[in-house]
């Protein structure tokens, strides 16, 4: 039974569609939480005793967790009944990315080396929402240990991108940007070390958010790179991100980096940017984020995007960041080094999996990390963390690690100068769409391309948003815009955000994923049967 | 490896140091008795079940991050302070990265190359009273690790054993590592002024309140570096000449669990540096181990380029950046130095040097201070720490601080005893009521009866009835010897269980058997 | 920088306790090759009078109070441990003391 706000497919509503009509009463979370189960039943498929995705599917989750979630919605719903006040967002469903820790649910990072393991703790994040009464439905497909730009890094096998089932979803939080658009779910969570939520959002036609460094509680999300993971929203809307982003964000005295104080109202922002104005607000395209390397449909778009941004009131100027150019390299050293000594925990000695060596008859413990950690990491995995291991060592810790986070300096610089002539800059997201799965296996340099939009923020730790800027003319696929804000003013995203969104939209009549291709009826015959 | 865990050739002490020059190195690793953990907030307490004082954070799942323990920060810069160091206007923990069961991050948390404290010293008193300084590099911050017990084979130890059983509580622990600068000119008093410098720096963080420093617990841990260098004929230790040679190479004696470990171990180390150098072989840079019972030490880890730790800041903790003001604040926290406090209590108290030496070996000077600010006098303070206290602690094989007795207990039961509440005698068995946890000292006089009898009736009637019992005794006192009223005294006194006055009962008695004179009967019952 | 050997990948594999097959040794030597001549330029664009950032946001002194909170249950702590005995984690055979 469902109200005169939403529409027929309860899938098909936005967040904030949904939790007005649940505190309307006009729906019960019970139906909510039903119609998505069904729908990850009918288009997620199946995966093997091994948890590895079977057949051609979304396969964005690795974990649903049909029971708890109703029983979670009943709860809702007795509350409700009971005439006590519940939160915002109570009874909305939401996916978690693997990568965050959820008490009595597994979690695995997309690795073999923590397949079965349950955490004994929630994720500050997860705490909030669950104290936000949302419904969680499951945990999400991501790279192993959140390293790549496809999800073809999961050890469970890749997810397939609702917009075309050959093409990768993005990475590393691929599972929860595909189950966005595939309406499994209408919010779903992601960490963003280098992109891993703004390139998926980007290619997969969806909204993705990384905050300031600091904003969201980084405990108990199993860490990449310490100094630039970021946990954040991911949605179909500008809106529905801000409403997910309020409830993650805050201060968390169990994180040392967590920030205090003030935080900005990003809801406001968002419903602010609606409107559709951006009278006063000037814009910084970033020259160096745009031109070689990208792809003309992508190039397209954004063009399209500056357009808009001006014609709702905001002033284009461009802007340099000379050390933008070598962002990437200080990157896949920071990021490799901080990974080394993150990954080390994973020695088969406490939780995970154990494996012991052949040909030993009482193989000692060093013997058994080695042979562990050589069968329950993937090879991107190994190759970071040997990466790492090489930066890290002596003799060559000054060249390579120390000269990178000097770069990070510059790049900090870059965006101090950068945003005294801009209150938001613009680039695109990713240089390309959603490239076929397998396409960049091979070539690992090739596949750390795709996120050379995206890594500045992280390095000097400022916010930043993908929103759909339209297809791509030449292969049909979403194509993100990319806004980056100073440290701290996370609402302007959501204001300029907002109200691109709202003139595109306007413009489309109606959402980019309204075009996305109907899954349902392909695979019918793939999904029969129980998900996991 | 070529050394093996045999028993190595060494040299006469007397020649040793006739021809080498040694230059120690002492790293201290101090527990703080903070009540949480430096990054978490699980308790630290000491002999709890194992992996219960664990947490997402100490255990190192994944997810979990540390956030820093304030007063571990406090009592690093206090600590700090107290050895003169500098204290470090802003630092950073860093990642030492390495692999181990009982580390369950595979790194330690701990500081490189900004430490909280550096460039410090600590004046060290000799048995002779002389002064030695001992330059200290760094202290800095870092975490504990687990504990392991090997189980299977023969004996117990890690070698042979066929798996281990690992216990996380201490994992986390809040540790100080205190580093001195290459220590040299010691000469041929290295050993002892390892040991002293050990000494010094346990009274020093007793007296700051920051750790338990019980060696036996491992809550104070030593590692003795040695080196020897040719001796310059005629040149003094520590002279400009002898300085010039370069050191030797060193080795790194882990396991030393005692004070008069540390002296041992060091002459040990000395004597077999000395033994390879004279035979012609060179020293292994190796950890090696120090063995109690036998008083060696064996090969332990060679120190090898192999090791690699790959520091670098760590990125889940944020910068120090003490305020000025509040490292001004703790500087006037600081105890009196030992030292200066021993002397200065010493001549308040009037004890002489064997006994302060005795109670600052007993670790009783804080007690018997305690004590004596409750009231008692300094020297029935003195007796009851060093004398009954300390002979039941050594008994029962615990430290005397932890006898389950407080100094306001002990300036109590002197009180009554100062009162005539109490005899010696019966002031013991109080203690051991109070011991047993039976209360305050007044409790145990009430509870157990123990108080002396000075009602004249009940005492009169225990002497007319000793007289009756032994009328020969009797004769011999009225007859003039005296000294037999002894064997009366006695009498009564096993009579009335030892709860009367041996001096009011021999003065009742004298009074009884009064020569004959004097007849007057002075018994009033 | 230049070429990264397989001997080289061999050690950091041993530091890193991975232990890598003889093929992986060699394709790994070759694409950390590749990797490290792209990220080689971060050598050369930073000047010795930059600082390097360790942290995105110039917070000090975050700190907590020694204020014991609730640890784990017993059960908890091991509950995913491939093996316990007697209330600890048990490991296999510790081949050298640190």
């Amino acid at each position: 039974m469902t109200g005169t706000s939403l529409p027929a497919d309860l899938t098909r509503a936005t967040a904030a569609g949904l939790a007005q009509a649940l505190a309307a009463g006009e729906v019960s979370a019970v139906e909510v939480a039903q119609a998505h189960l069904d729908r990850i039943a009918a288009v997620d498929g199946t995966r093997d005793a091994d948890g590895v995705a079977t057949g051609k599917a979304v396969h964005a989750f690795l974990h649903v967790c049909a029971e708890s979630a109703l029983a979670d919605a009943r709860a809702v719903d007795d509350a409700r009944a009971a005439g006590q006040p519940l939160p915002a967002l109570a009874g909305v469903p939401i996916a978690v990315k693997d990568v965050m820790a959820t008490r009595g649910l597994p979690t695995t990072c997309g690795s073999r080396i923590l397949q079965g393991w349950v955490p004994p703790y929630d994720a500050t994040v997860v705490a909030n929402i669950r104290a936000a009464r949302m419904v969680v439905l499951g945990k999400t497909n991501m790279d192993e240990f959140a390293m790549g730009s496809s999800t073809e890094h999961s050890a469970y096998g890749p997810t397939r991108n609702p917009w075309d089932l050959d093409r990768i979803p993005g990475g590393s939080g691929g599972g929860s940007a595909a189950s966005l658009a595939a309406f499994e779910t209408p919010l779903a969570t992601g960490t963003d070390t280098g992109g891993s939520i703004r390139q998926p959002a980007s290619v997969t036609g969806t909204v993705g958010v990384k905050p300031t460094y600091g904003a969201v509680s980084r405990y108990g999300l199993v860490a990449l790179a310490s100094s630039l993971d970021q946990a954040g929203p991911c949605a179909r809307t500008v809106l529905d991100t801000a409403l997910l982003h309020q409830v993650m964000a805050g201060h968390d005295p169990m994180d040392s980096t967590s920030l205090t104080g003030e935080y900005p109202d990003v809801i406001a922002a968002a419903r602010a940017g609606a409107t559709g104005s951006l009278d006063g607000v000037t814009v910084g395209v970033v020259r160096e984020l745009s031109g070689d390397g990208y792809q003309a449909g992508v190039l397209r778009r954004f063009e399209e995007s500056l357009a808009v941004l001006t014609e709702a009131g905001a002033k284009v100027v461009e802007v340099s960041c000379p050390s933008f150019t070598v962002a990437l390299a200080a990157y896949y050293l920071i990021l490799p080094s901080e990974a080394s000594s993150n990954l080390a925990k994973f020695d088969a000695m406490r939780y995970g999996l154990r494996v012991e060596p052949g040909g030993v008859a009482v193989p000692t413990a060093e013997q058994v990390m080695g042979a562990t950690r050589a069968a329950g990491f993937g090879d991107e995995v190994k190759r970071r963390i040997i990466l790492g291991t090489y930066a890290l060592s002596s003799g060559y810790y000054d060249a390579y690690y120390g000269s990178a986070q000097k770069v990070r300096t510059l790049i900090q610089r870059d965006f101090a100068a950068a945003f005294g002539q801009a209150d938001v800059l613009v680039s695109p997201t990713s240089p390309t769409t959603a490239f076929p799965l397998g396409d960049k296996l091979e070539n690992p340099l090739a596949m750390y391309l795709q996120d050379v939009a995206t890594i500045p923020a992280n390095l000097a730790g400022v916010p930043g948003m993908s929103l759909p800027s339209g297809l791509a003319e030449e292969d049909g696929l979403p194509v993100g815009l990319q806004i980056l804000a100073p440290a701290g003013a996370d609402d302007r995203l959501y204001r300029v955000g907002g109200a691109l969104e709202a003139i595109l939209t306007a413009r489309w009549g109606g959402s980019v994923l309204d075009r996305v291709p109907d899954l349902s009826a392909a695979l019918a015959t793939a999904a029969n049967g129980a998900t996991r | 490896m070529t050394v093996t865990d045999t028993t190595e050739a060494v040299l006469a002490y007397d020649d040793v140091v006739a021809a080498y020059d040694p230059v120690l190195g002492l790293e201290v690793h101090v527990e703080l008795n903070t009540a949480t953990k430096m990054f978490c907030g699980c308790p630290t307490g000491f002999g709890a079940e194992p992996n219960t004082q664990v947490c997402p954070v100490c255990l190192g799942l994944p997810g979990a991050l540390p956030v820093l323990n304030a007063r571990g920060l406090e009592s690093a810069i206090r600590i700090g302070l107290a050895l003169n160091c500098e204290i470090a206007s802003w630092c950073r923990f860093a990642r030492k990265n390495y692999f181990y069961p009982d580390m369950p991050k595979n790194f330690q948390t701990s500081q490189y190359d900004e430490p909280i404290a550096s460039n410090g010293f600590l004046d060290v008193e000799l048995d002779d009273g002389s002064t030695f300084r001992v330059e200290i590099e760094r202290a800095h911050m870092e975490e504990d690790t687990g504990k392991s017990t090997h189980v299977g084979g023969s004996t117990g130890r890690i070698h042979g054993a066929d798996y281990s059983l690992v216990d996380y509580n201490r994992a986390g622990i809040p540790l100080i590592e205190i580093v001195t600068k290459p220590v040299e000119g010691a000469g041929e008093r290295a050993p002892e002024i390892a040991r002293a410098y050990v000494s010094a720096l346990r009274d020093l963080l007793r007296a700051l309140g920051v750790s338990d420093v019980r060696m036996e617990q491992g809550s104070l841990r030593c590692d003795a570096n040695l080196s020897l260098r040719a001796k310059v004929p005629g040149a003094a230790p520590g002279s400009a000449q002898q300085r010039a040679v370069p050191l030797g190479t060193r080795s790194e004696t882990k396991n030393v669990n005692s004070l008069r470990s540390v002296e041992r171990a060091v002459r040990y180390e000395m004597t077999r540096h000395a033994a390879r150098l004279a035979a012609g072989l060179t020293i292994v840079q190796e950890t090696r181990h120090w063995h109690e019972d036998t008083g060696i030490t064996t090969s332990g880890r060679e120190k090898s380029d192999a090791e690699d730790y790959r520091y670098f800041p760590e990125p889940d903790l944020v910068p120090m950046s003490p305020d000025p003001a509040w490292v001004d604040e703790l500087r006037g926290t600081l105890p009196e130095p030992p030292p200066q406090r021993r002397r200065r209590l010493q001549t308040e108290w009037g004890f002489a040097d064997l006994e302060m030496r005795d109670l600052v070996n007993a670790g009783a000077v804080e007690l018997v201070e305690a004590t004596v600010a409750a009231g008692a006098a300094p020297a029935a303070a003195r007796k009851w720490w060093s004398g009954e206290l300390a002979r039941r602690a050594n008994a029962d094989g615990v430290e005397l601080a932890a006898m389950p007795v407080t100094p306001a207990q002990v300036a109590a039961l002197q009180g009554l005893v100062d009162a005539g509440t109490l005899t010696d005698s019966l002031a013991r068995q109080v203690l051991e009521g109070v011991l047993a946890g039976e209360g305050e000292p007044a409790d145990v006089v009430e509870s157990r009866g123990l108080k002396v009898v000075s009602d004249d009736g009940a005492l009169g009637a225990a002497v007319d009835q000793a007289i009756a019992d032994n009328p020969d005794v009797a004769d011999k006192v009225r007859s003039g010897k005296v000294a037999a009223v002894g064997a009366l005294v006695g009498a009564v006194m096993k009579q009335m269980r030892g709860q009367a006055d041996a001096a009011k009962v021999k003065a009742l008695l004298t009074e009884r058997l009064a020569p004959a004179d004097s007849t007057t009967d002075v018994s009033t019952s | 920088m230049s070429a990264i050997s397989r001997e080289e990948v061999s050690h950091l594999a041993m530091l890193a306790r991975i232990d890598l097959q003889p093929d992986e040794l060699d394709r790994l030597a070759a694409q950390l090759d590749v990797i490290l001549d792209a990220v080689a330029t971060v050598t050369q664009v930073a000047g010795e009078d930059v600082p390097a950032t360790s942290h995105p946001m110039p917070l000090t002194n975050v700190t907590r109070p020694d204020e014991p909170r609730p640890c784990l249950t017993q059960d908890e702590a091991l509950s995913g441990a491939p093996a316990a005995e007697a209330g600890r984690f048990r490991v296999p055979r510790i081949l050298e003391e640190d």
